[in-house]
């Protein structure tokens, strides 16, 4: 056993409103420059839809991510080293700027330039690879809100085999969203495909990132991740994704896209893994079984062994107690109502998804809010979000999957609806989710209660470890020209003291060594 | 010796192996940053997949030949009982077949360039020097392979260009033996070291970042924060 933390996410799409609020100040703070007018670290798909980009979740086409070859063994689903290298020239599986879009803006000037005139001046979009004018034919989110869902939606790579069930008529449509960032995989097959060992995954925390000095622009990570969530900045010549703002883990606060999520969708929290039995996990020959495979990778936090062993391998005290707190172990393992994105991509993510409700609950409430807990399955199963749509995005394919997580949470709003109106603990409606009355209730508040503190259990990293910074060379990650800035100076609202900050020291390499601030451990903002 | 053969054949290679050498430390050390293929795949796949491919294998293949022709003394090849005629045959061919690939693709690449404005939109200054120095470079090639070679009476080029260029590396420079070749062939060996100097500004560099450690290294990288790589 060798125990490693991992920070990671959980989304409750039954709260997610689709304001776009998550990819507008992640886009603010890292891809608001030359090159990457087209990044979206964080981006909301309407489902069903296309995504972005367009089908990305087709990797029989894009090749993305793992697959088992016939004797069972892990394979990059793209090839392996010697096919990149014989195919660097060219990338086969790479998508082109058009399957995400090509960004635009306007000629803003015609608007204060134009002469006086009859009309109403009106500023044209202007495509911002070229500067010339430009129609626009799609955008990172064209179908939002089904937008021309007649006309896209049926080449939802997730409807495949469901037409006869699916029938986008008017009457019996649906819909939810799906917010997306980089999974931060366990086992992440970006950073397998990167033929210059540019990407890494830090052993702290978990966080994938890409070493922008070490990047040569051989962009296998682009099509070998089959989320598409790397990035090619095409003015640098180099790599990008999500850092899940790891500037901000480091204090112990939130990313950016959850501080500012409008609908208090998302969760951060530690989960303790056992790297030593990642490959075994992703090897898992049944599809439908991966998710139960990742699941045992994970390790409780309460163990003593565990523990013990956590302390051997160099995981602060402080750390194995926010794991033990952590919203996103307690979602997947303990209630198991979040469920994995595409577990069968094989790379064990680490962004998990509470499959949506609300459509369902309608059904369950026809004759008011005396559910019958018989009637949940039955409920379930005529919701207008299919199960098996929802098991192809969440669960290999496995239907009861889906049913089992829905279940849990119809029965949770049972529960917690007889005891909010009539005061009463239904132990029929509890034994429906098959959880301890207490355990419902918490699982309640930390679903609809939400509290910021109970969202996100980020603890900060270790100042001793900061100190190293000076003494080790290595790059910052973002403070490259063109880049976001240095990743020295966030302030910490309370509390923080900043008592070592040095101006960043040139190290040679044309860029600075910008240490992190030293902090005396505090409570966060939320606390 | 006149003070031309001494510029042309003498100083300028000196200058730009200089240039070369001391590019490519100040380069690597200050800009690691900027090393990068700057692929522009992502902008147009349809042509680059002719175009990269034809000129690369093309290109290095011509490398690979010109190593062989420059730095290997024809005396060593006919003692291991390679005859003049059989390596000229071969050479001839080959050096066809590479060449001719490397042409295709590189027109394709021109084109491609030209033709397409986003790829244009990314083309530097720097672009424009490599891509003229390469095209006469390559174009004068073609005419020495095919022209002199394949269809002419053929140039034994090992005992003037070959000796001279080696000569250059053992600090021993003939250039009378380079002037007395042909004019093609004197520009085609006169026109690399400006490439070769402009080399550790562009992004030729990439070409030594081929990622040969990639074969039989573990899948996935762990690093310790601000650490090293390690498994
Ligand atoms: C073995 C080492 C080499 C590797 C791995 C390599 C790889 C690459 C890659 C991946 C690209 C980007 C293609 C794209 O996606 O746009 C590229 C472009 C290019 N390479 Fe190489 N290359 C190598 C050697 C060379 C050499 C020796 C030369 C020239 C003498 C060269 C000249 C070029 C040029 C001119 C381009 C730009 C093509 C264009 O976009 O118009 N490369 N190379
Ligand atoms: S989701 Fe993130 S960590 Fe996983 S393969 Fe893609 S880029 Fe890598
Ligand atoms: S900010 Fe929150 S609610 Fe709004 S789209 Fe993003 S994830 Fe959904």
């Amino acid at each position: 056993m060798k125990v490693r933390a991992q920070v990671g996410m959980v989304m409750n799409l039954d709260k997610c409103i689709g304001c776009h609020t998550c990819s507008v100040t992640c886009k603010q703070v890292w891809t608001n420059r030359k090159g990457t007018e087209y990044v979206w670290f964080n981006n909301v798909e309407t489902k069903p839809g296309l995504g972005y980009p367009r089908r990305w979740e087709d990797n029989q086409h894009w090749q993305g991510g793992w697959k088992l070859d016939r004797r069972g063994r892990l394979r990059l689903r793209a090839g392996g080293q010697l096919r990149k290298l014989l195919t660097i020239f060219w990338n086969p599986d790479l998508p082109v700027i058009d399957d995400y879009y090509e960004p635009w803006t306007y000629d803003y000037h015609t608007l204060i330039d134009a002469p006086l005139s009859d009309r109403d001046p009106v500023a044209r979009p202007q495509s911002q690879l070229t500067g010339k004018r430009m129609d626009v034919r799609w955008g990172p989110n064209w179908d939002d809100m089904l937008a021309g869902a007649p006309e896209t939606a049926p080449h939802d790579p997730d409807l495949a085999g469901l037409q006869e069930q699916v029938r986008l008529t008017y009457e019996r449509t649906f819909m939810f969203y799906l917010p997306r960032i980089c999974e931060h995989c366990l086992n992440p097959s970006c950073v397998a495909s990167c033929p210059s060992g540019a990407m890494y995954k830090r052993e702290e925390d978990g966080i994938v990132l890409v070493d922008q000095d070490k990047c040569r622009g051989w962009r296998f990570c682009v099509s070998g991740c089959p989320y598409k969530k790397v990035y090619f900045n095409h003015h640098t010549g180099k790599a990008e994704k999500c850092t899940l703002c790891y500037p901000r883990i480091e204090l112990g606060l939130p990313t950016v896209c959850s501080e500012t999520c409008v609908g208090r969708i998302r969760y951060l929290g530690l989960v303790l893994y056992d790297a030593d039995r990642v490959q075994e996990a992703a090897s898992e020959p049944d599809e439908k079984r991966l998710l139960e495979a990742q699941l045992r990778v994970f390790l409780d936090p309460a163990d003593p062994r565990v523990q013990e062993q956590a302390r051997r391998d160099g995981i602060p005290d402080d750390w194995i107690d926010y794991a033990q707190r952590s919203p996103v172990y307690a979602l997947a393992h303990r209630w198991r109502v979040a469920l994995p994105l595409h577990p069968e991509y094989r790379t064990l993510p680490m962004v998990w998804y509470v499959p949506p409700l609300s459509p369902v609950v309608n059904a369950l409430e026809q004759d008011g809010y005396e559910a019958d807990p018989d009637q949940l399955f039955p409920a379930i199963d005529s919701m207008r979000i299919p199960t098996a749509y929802l098991a192809n995005i969440l669960a290999a394919g496995d239907s009861e999957t889906i049913r089992q997580a829905l279940g849990r949470l119809a029965g949770m709003r049972s529960y917690m609806r007889k005891l909010e109106v009539l005061g009463v603990r239904d132990q029929q409606a509890a034994a429906a989710t098959a959880l301890e009355p207490t355990e419902i209730e918490a699982m309640y508040r930390l679903l609809a209660v939400a509290k910021y503190e109970d969202r996100y259990v980020v603890p900060q990293a270790h100042s001793e470890q900061a100190q190293r910074l000076s003494e080790l060379p290595g790059s910052c990650g973002l403070d490259f020209e063109g880049g976001p800035g240095s990743c020295g100076a966030l302030p910490r609202p309370t509390q923080a003291v900043n008592e070592s900050f040095m101006l960043g020291r040139r190290v040679g390499a044309g860029h600075r060594l910008v240490p992190l601030p030293m902090l005396k451990p505090g409570p966060g903002p939320g606390h | 010796m006149t003070l031309q053969e001494a510029l042309l054949f003498v100083a300028l290679p000196y200058a730009s192996i200089t240039l070369f050498i001391a590019g490519h430390v100040w380069r690597y050390r200050h800009d690691k940053f900027g090393w990068t293929s700057r692929s522009s795949q992502l902008l147009e796949r349809r042509w680059l997949a002719w175009g990269s491919n034809l000129f690369h294998y093309g290109a290095l293949a011509a490398i690979g030949g010109h190593v062989v022709g420059l730095l290997i003394p024809e005396q060593l090849t006919r003692a291991v009982g390679i005859s003049e005629g059989a390596y000229h045959l071969f050479a001839a061919a080959a050096g066809t077949v590479a060449g001719l690939a490397c042409v295709a693709g590189f027109l394709i690449l021109i084109g491609r360039r030209a033709y397409f404005p986003r790829v244009r939109h990314t083309t530097s200054w720097t672009d424009v020097v490599v891509y003229a120095v390469l095209a006469a470079i390559i174009a004068l090639g073609l005419i020495e392979t095919i022209g002199f070679n394949t269809l002419g009476a053929g140039y034994n080029y090992r005992p003037t260009v070959g000796v001279w260029f080696r000569g250059l590396l053992w600090l021993h420079p003939e250039p009378q033996l380079i002037a007395s070749a042909p004019l093609v062939y004197q520009l085609h060996a006169t026109l690399p070291w400006i490439l070769y100097a402009v080399w550790p500004f562009s992004r030729l560099v990439h070409a030594w970042s081929l990622p040969w450690q990639y074969l039989g290294r573990p899948y996935i990288l762990y690093r310790r924060r601000y650490g090293l790589a390690r498994r």
